[in-house]
């Protein structure tokens, strides 16, 4: 095939010096073709990534979190699924524009995804040996004994102990912090330059969690990788992440620093579920409760998607959705890195 | 006993038979009904706030693994929850937390009788209810209700809210009168926030938050006096579950109730609970009101679980001191010897794997007026402060 002669004009390989981000996601759009109509699942996000940075994606279900990630690795299910809209640019090309072949080259090989359910991810009639094996035998061209001496070289990497004996398990006989280190292995394989973790420990009990969390965090650090953190539990976020985004209803709602954002949030929504954690300082009083619920995606409400249960939504709330407005502080200065999609971003920030 | 021959203490500090101090449990009052009118007298009758409604005393469950397949050999068991105790009082919120498969939604299941204890004694209002039947049982069951973790699987998908809410009422007949139920079951929507003309939906025309407010409908139903509530918001997002909590703590003031909290959010379990016990590998390791567990805690395992808990400020993450444990929960079909937490815990010592350690007051605290003067089972309690912020 000659599609194959193409692999020359891939992304260059990571010692070149860096320009700009690694991944920028410009404007997307996707939506769903349903029975019950489209749903529109995403609607005009943009983020990006630079190397050895930790952006969070925070949001409830529902708000295209995943779907946002899906479609950067290439796996959203097309149709239903349609990307209307946007631009994805891995070190500057456009991955919507690529042939299937070429995406391919990239995925894994320089963006690897970790899922949140492992036992589920994972194959459940081949051994995780086998399957570790299977990065490089499918990119690398390994012989099965190169694959298999490898993959217990990932699995000491990740720290299950006696990596030599468990090669040949199968998934069932791991513990849930386990598979999560095997689905963390299998990412790593190839030394991607940017890791997506949709909900990696979700599943996970408190203790397991922070092992986890800790793993991926030293790994990070030891390749300089990128890494988009899918999440919903705002301790998580605030424990590794450098950069935060908040999805509502398919947009972006607020990016700041992650500083920043826990000490004055300039959009209702992000306000409402800071102060929904219950805090050591409010035992015995009611916990702040961000009324009603999110929208269905078929039927997102007309201006801001969040103003029928915002507190401070007024007419033109109703009728114009606000842009990610710029944030600045009280001199009138940009505040870098931070936007607010509320047109109200500077009550919210001062009040 | 290894007590004995233990250098430096001399049998006067540890007398082999000593009470250990528990004030968490306070005496039963059994009560040996003749029949079964008197039995549900008993249980019918009204209970004054903060007496110990629920009492559990050593309770065990253990489930057999078998070998073969025509004749079954029991060749071991699974000690989901071994040799636990504690009080509920007339209503308070008593939280339960632990990490997964440490025998807490064991310890519901058999406090509402859907499991048969192995041993052990579960009194309500002083009846052992492992021994009553027949009518006294329901009456029993009529006051210990639940609230189940998944509110997409524990609603029949078949059947219409009304139907779901107002189906206690056909098993108890007594609690509403079959003209009266209708309106009944719409007051109850009504009570939890839910539309009143909704009674004719189906489970699946709600999203999670509001089916967990059918399930906490279904649960007050019947007017009891305890409910059981397995990990009731783990399911919802974040959002909706400080609506579902609110909803619950201002229920429990409307219908004094008593709340058996089990989850493993332990932000929301300190939120909402008077007082926690923390469970490891089927037995109870510290318990407390919540100051203590929470400012206080003194086992190593609570310790260790409060440090891994993430803060929501990223301002703190620096300078905060956690205990990472190593590895996983042991298998509870084969426990370590002695104490359960030693093969992860930081400071396990010899004696740990010779010695079970009692759930009581260590012997340092004792008589002190300190919070650290609550039941753990440990023999190297030492308080250590470990929540940042």
């Amino acid at each position: 095939m000659t599609l194959i002669d193409k692999a020359a004009d891939l992304p260059a390989p990571r010692s070149e010096p860096d320009s700009g981000p690694l991944l920028e996601v410009r404007d997307l759009h996707v939506e769903f073709r349903t029975n019950e109509g489209v749903a529109k699942a995403v609607n005009g996000v943009s983020y990006s990534v630079s190397a050895g940075e930790t952006l969070a994606v925070l949001g409830e279900s529902g708000s295209g979190k995943s779907v946002t990630a899906q479609t950067i690795m290439g796996i959203l299910d097309i149709p239903p699924g349609k990307i209307t809209k946007g631009e994805i640019l891995y070190r500057g090309q456009d991955l919507l524009k690529m042939s299937s072949e070429q995406r391919r080259k990239i995925r894994g090989r320089k963006i690897a995804m970790i899922f949140q359910d492992a036992l589920s991810a994972l194959n459940p009639v081949f051994s995780v040996g086998y399957q570790l094996g299977e990065m490089y035998r499918k990119h690398q061209g390994a012989s099965r004994k190169e694959a298999k001496a490898r993959a217990i070289e990932l699995m000491d990497r990740v720290r299950i102990p006696a990596a030599k004996q468990r090669v040949g398990d199968y998934p069932h006989q791991f513990s849930g912090g386990m598979r999560q280190r095997i689905m963390i292995a299998m990412a790593m394989a190839l030394e991607p330059d940017l890791i997506i973790a949709d909900e990696p420990t979700t599943a996970l009990d408190v203790t397991v969690q922070a092992q986890v969390m800790e793993l991926l965090a030293e790994l990070q650090r030891e390749y300089n990788m990128g890494l988009i953190l899918i999440t919903h539990d705002m301790g998580v976020v605030a424990d590794v992440s450098d950069k935060i985004a908040v999805m509502y209803a398919g947009r972006i709602v607020e990016t700041a620093p992650v500083h920043e954002l826990y000490r004055r949030p300039a959009h209702p929504y992000t306000k409402g579920l800071l102060n929904s954690i219950p805090r050591l300082d409010q035992k015995g009083q009611e916990l702040y409760v961000i009324k009603g619920l999110p929208p269905t995606l078929t039927n997102i409400p007309p201006g801001c998607a969040f103003q029928p249960r915002c507190p401070m939504a007024q007419d033109v709330c109703r009728t114009d959705i606000p842009p990610l407005y710029e944030v600045k502080d009280a001199d009138d200065r940009a505040m870098p890195g931070r936007g607010s999609a509320c047109h109200f971003w500077k009550e919210t920030l001062d009040g | 006993m290894a007590e004995l021959d233990k250098p430096g203490g001399g049998p006067n500090d540890q007398p082999a038979d000593a009470v250990p101090e528990t004030p968490s449990l306070t005496k039963v009052e059994q009560v040996d009904a003749a029949t079964d009118e008197s039995a549900i007298a008993v249980i019918d009758r009204p209970a004054e706030r903060g007496e110990p409604i629920l009492q559990v005393r050593n309770l065990v469950k253990h489930f057999p693994l078998t070998q073969g397949i025509v004749f079954k050999r029991q060749v071991g068991a699974v000690r989901a929850v071994d040799g636990v105790s504690f009080d509920l009082h007339q209503g308070e919120t008593l939280g339960i937390v632990g990490e997964s498969g440490c025998g807490k939604s064991t310890v519901a299941k058999l406090l509402m009788k859907l499991e048969e204890p192995t041993s052990g004694e579960i009194f309500y209002k002083g009846e052992d209810i492992a021994r009553l039947s027949g009518r006294a049982l329901k009456a029993v069951r009529r006051n210990i209700q639940m609230v189940f973790q998944d509110p997409y699987t524990s609603l029949n998908p078949r059947m219409t809210v009304g139907d779901i809410i107002g189906e206690p009422f056909e098993i108890h007949p007594e609690v509403a009168p079959k003209g009266d139920r209708r309106r009944k079951v719409q007051e109850f929507l009504e009570t939890v926030g839910l539309n009143p003309e909704h009674i004719n939906r189906y489970p699946h025309q709600f999203s999670g938050g509001q089916r967990q407010r059918i399930g906490i409908a279904r649960g007050l139903a019947l007017n009891p006096e305890i409910i059981i509530c397995d990990e009731p918001v783990s399911a919802l997002d974040v959002s909706i579950q400080a609506q579902v909590i609110n909803l619950m703590e201002k229920l429990q003031d409307e219908f004094t109730l008593s709340y058996l909290f089990i989850a493993h959010d332990l932000s929301v379990v300190r939120h909402i609970s008077d007082r926690i016990g923390v469970m490891y590998l089927g037995r109870m390791a510290e318990i407390g009101t919540d100051r203590q567990i929470y400012d206080h805690p003194t086992h190593p395992y609570t310790q260790a679980l409060l440090s891994a808990v993430p803060v929501p400020d990223p301002d703190v993450r620096e300078d905060r001191e956690r205990i990472i444990l190593t590895g996983d929960v042991p298998s509870p079909a084969n426990p370590p010897s002695g104490c359960r937490f030693r093969t992860r815990c930081f400071k396990a010592q010899d004696k740990c794997a010779e010695e079970e350690p009692l759930l009581a007051v260590p012997a340092v605290f004792s008589g002190s007026d300190s919070p650290a003067n609550h039941e753990s089972a440990c023999h190297f309690a030492e308080e250590k402060s470990v929540l940042a912020g």
